[in-house]
């Protein structure tokens, strides 16, 4: 019998290792996987290349993640924020370093990743500093970068429910990066708030297939918290 | 000139909203940018089917809940609550922008500290020392939709127009504007340079024109 369910978060990250590359899901706190997050704290895994649409909120996920010193890199497409202030002190004294992308492109590359793309031609970007230096083609009259898939060893993503075979669906726009994050790594990890009986989820309906999921983890939080 | 720009009848950011909302049709695909933009949702006609796009993940946008009605996973673009309209759809973020980047969007309305004659774009980073970049979803909207709205002041609080011949901020994207909206005119970039279609009362073309530093063709149909 397969089952990927986890018995705790603890177990969910076991075996993440130093220097690793992790996606993490989440919009601002939308989708964030805050239990999974406090458990790669406490697991100990340093030196991450951390990909993820902002850089932290407040104090709590990403941002304690930060601040905790485990984080060498981070590549999104959003790190300035009004509750930003881990990610800008240490980028200020010069302690992590940052990779701004494009959140179209950062959200196609990590698709093209689980995709099987070797690399695409992207309009976004072109003729911009995001984009100096880079590779460069026109296509039936239009300009295009060339632009690279994001592969990662993990990715850590909050979905709303799932079943022991990995099945997941989502909620509202706590969705985001979810899917293509879970198609991009090697080991993906879900935590969920409700686990359902394998069979209890619309097939019309599941949104990112078990095949792309590795381990699941039901945490007891109906709402995520908020950053503040 | 800093007398002449403080005599002028300007538009207000309401007016201005409500003047943005007008070129909308019914059937439209919108997506409206943080800011500024923001403001157009609340003049779009009622009783008229026009789809509201977040780029976080969903289509059929409505307004900011009741207080006490907010849910954490149910934001916009800005990380603000918002609502799903009956007939809302949700999708993950390479969909999101696949519909920009497609061009399935018909319409995004952006700010802007920059558009220059040539309709390129500068809204993302002002390059200052020491500033941390950060660029968000700006490049892809930019060249994402079919047409590209700007709505900004037409000038800085210092008195600089933000209409130029070349922008001197760091780029979102190149020859990407359509139309820009500004508290004093609407004007359309052309393949043959900016033709100004309104002008507010009291201000001519020619005046405009001298006064922003640009060249304005008269393009108005009244």
């Amino acid at each position: 019998m397969i089952d990927k369910i986890m018995a705790s978060a603890a177990e969910a990250v076991e075996g993440i290792k130093h220097g690793s590359t992790v996606l993490v899901g989440g919009f601002g706190t939308a989708g964030m996987p805050f239990a999974l997050i406090d458990a790669l704290i406490a697991q100990g895994a340093g030196e991450l290349v951390i990909v993820s649409n902002n850089a932290g909120n407040g104090d709590t996920g990403l941002a304690a993640l930060l601040k905790a010193g485990r984080v060498r890199k981070v590549v999104c497409s959003f790190p300035r924020q009004t509750d930003s202030w881990v990610f800008d002190r240490l980028y200020r004294a010069g302690k992590i370093e940052l990779e701004v992308v494009p959140q179209g492109n950062l959200a196609e590359r990590i698709r093209a990743a689980g995709a099987g793309i070797g690399a695409f031609y992207c309009p976004t970007g072109y003729g911009t500093l995001l984009a100096a230096d880079r590779e460069t083609r026109r296509i039936a009259g239009r300009d295009y970068v060339l632009e690279f898939p994001l592969h990662a060893d993990v990715a850590l993503i909050k979905a709303h429910k799932g079943d022991r075979w990995g099945n997941l669906v989502y909620r509202k726009t706590a969705r985001n990066f979810g899917p293509v994050m879970a198609m991009a790594a090697k080991l993906t990890i879900a935590e969920v708030s409700e686990v359902v009986e394998v069979g209890a989820l619309d097939p019309e309906a599941v949104v990112t297939p078990g095949i792309f999921v590795q381990r699941i983890v039901r945490i007891d939080a109906p709402r995520q918290e908020t950053a503040t | 000139m800093a007398a002449e720009l403080a005599n002028l009848k300007r538009l207000s950011r309401k007016e201005m909203a409500a003047r943005v909302a007008a070129d909308i049709p019914e059937g439209a695909y919108v997506n409206l940018g943080i800011g500024l933009p923001t403001l157009v949702a609340d003049f779009l006609p009622k009783g008229k089917d026009i789809f509201l796009h977040t780029e976080n993940g969903l289509l059929g946008m409505g307004p900011a809940p009741a207080k006490g009605e907010e849910d954490p996973d149910l934001i916009n673009a800005g990380k603000q609550p918002v609502t799903a309209l009956p007939g809302a759809a949700f999708f993950h973020h390479a969909d999101s922008f696949a519909m920009m980047r497609g061009g399935h969007l018909d319409i995004c309305v952006l700010g802007a500290f920059q558009v220059s004659v040539t309709g390129d774009l500068a809204n993302w980073h002002t390059g200052e020392a020491g500033a941390i970049p950060a660029v968000g979803g700006a490049m892809d909207l930019a060249i994402g939709a079919k047409r590209t709205f700007i709505m900004m002041e037409h000038f800085t609080k210092a008195g600089d127009c933000k209409i130029v011949p070349v922008c001197t901020y760091p780029l979102t994207a190149k020859t990407c504007v359509s139309r820009i909206y500004t508290d004093l005119a609407v004007i359309d970039v052309g393949r043959d340079g900016l033709v100004a279609r309104e002008v507010v009362a009291g201000l001519s073309v020619g005046e405009l024109s001298r006064l922003s530093g640009v060249a304005l063709t008269d393009g108005r149909t009244a």
